[in-house]
């Protein structure tokens, strides 16, 4: 596997706060991988490490086997990036937005941009200002794929868009990645519908990576677990607790499985990505990778 | 050519839930050998899905000998896949129908009905747990 994005103890320290902290992942070339956590868990500050707008506290980060800081060249012309927001000059018309992108990349694709922006139903002469939140992404990605990147960062992309154009935008990214095998790393807070768009999740809560793995294995490797009412004892010490909740009766738990679970005492179901998600996001377990042997054991 | 639809709650990997559809409607001959698949590119548009569940698909029917992927040109039902012959699907059906009424009567209703067959149909999921 050749990783687009890697992180080798990765901190970042804002005052006493760790923004970002022990961060070891890595992100498959050719991946879509969902970036996943509450708003403040560090999502934005990975981003932003991994094109150099801010320095690590520790650790490194490389995006297609460079420091951004360090060799911005090898990083940089390769990497679309579209920020939180997608801030666009609001005064500038579509030609003369396409016109600053053509004139800051030497790997500028004016067709490609031109193409895009007619496919869009949108004039050149129209100003970014008086475009929907939905075009004004739409304009923003342009401008990130005419660059004909290799990596595709997106910080909230969709977070601020009516369903109808979070699909558009979700659509437009997926057809550059079928065109051109693109890896994309899509920041969200907004669980629904990941699975369809992602193979690959990486979730981050209090500065802390809580699961990394590809979406697949993580559904295979987590089971939920119902049963008479119980401690979980017997049960975490072969598998990871993730969540357990009781009922006077019953007792249920979310478990990473190591291996297989033959217990005949617990009824067995499947999870989906969703529950999973928000069983990470409550949970206050140190990282959890998806090993080899939970695929294995399928 | 078929049109795929996703059910996103009904918990069966969006890879698989591709195969099963391509699966059914060359069982029921909805497509026939030489049949076009649509298109990597046709199917994440019209599904918003990530282009890497499609090809994971039509690699899983290519293996399975259901279709074929001819480079450069597209994925097509291979020869050899005979449909369900129609008389055998209508007598099945109607001795469903059969069996569903006397569930009914029996005071089953339409969901322990469904569950009743999916328990059947089945293999235990203890075996197959991770």
């Amino acid at each position: 596997m050749t990783a687009a994005l890697e992180t080798r103890a990765l901190g970042k320290r804002y005052g006493s706060n760790w923004a970002l902290h022990e961060c070891d992942l890595a992100i498959p070339e050719g991946s879509v991988t969902a970036l996943v956590g509450p708003n403040g868990a560090g999502k934005t500050t990975l981003l932003q490490l991994a094109v150099g707008l801010i320095a690590p506290t520790t650790g490194t980060i490389e995006v297609l086997g460079h420091d951004a800081r360090a060799e911005p060249l090898h990083v940089l012309p390769h990497v679309g990036f579209v920020a939180q927001d997608h801030p666009l000059p609001r005064r500038f018309t579509i030609a003369e937005t396409l016109k600053l992108g053509r004139e800051l990349n030497p790997t500028w694709d004016d067709a490609l941009a031109e193409r895009r922006i007619a496919e869009l139903g949108l004039s050149r002469r129209q100003r970014v200002g008086t475009l929907s939140g939905g075009q004004q992404a739409q304009v923003a990605l342009t401008l990130a794929l005419a660059k004909r990147p290799k990596v595709l960062l997106l910080d909230e992309p969709v977070a601020s868009l009516d369903p109808l154009a979070r699909r558009e935008f979700l659509s437009g990214v997926l057809q550059a990645v079928t065109e051109s095998g693109i890896t994309v790393v899509l920041s969200s807070h907004i669980i629904a519908d990941l699975e369809r768009i992602c193979d690959h999740l990486i979730i981050l809560s209090r500065g802390r990576t809580q699961l990394v793995g590809a979406i697949e294995d993580i559904l295979a490797g987590h089971r939920l677990l119902t049963g008479p009412r119980t401690s979980p004892g017997g049960v975490a010490r072969v598998h990871d607790v993730i969540r357990e909740s009781h009922t006077e009766r019953q007792t249920t738990l979310l478990v990473r499985a190591n291996g297989h679970v033959y217990d005949a005492d617990w009824q067995l179901h499947e999870v989906d990505l969703e529950e999973i998600v928000l069983a990470y996001l409550g949970h206050d377990g140190g990282v959890a990778e998806t090993e080899p042997a939970a695929v294995a054991a399928r | 050519m078929i049109e795929f639809h996703l059910e996103t709650r009904s918990g069966v990997p969006t890879y698989l839930q591709l195969v099963q559809q391509v699966r059914q409607a060359v069982r029921l001959g909805i497509l026939r050998p030489g049949d076009q698949l649509p298109t990597v590119k046709e199917v994440v548009e019209q599904l918003t899905i990530n282009p890497n569940t499609v090809l994971r698909a039509y690699r899983e029917l290519d293996l399975e000998g259901l279709v074929e992927g001819r480079r450069g040109v597209g994925t097509f039902v291979a020869s050899g896949q005979p449909p369900l012959p129609p008389d055998d699907v209508k007598a099945l059906r109607s001795s469903l129908q059969r069996w569903i009424d006397r569930a009914r009567a029996a005071g089953l209703d339409d969901e322990n009905l469904a569950a009743l067959f999916a328990d059947t149909v089945r293999p235990p999921t203890i075996s197959r747990v991770a």
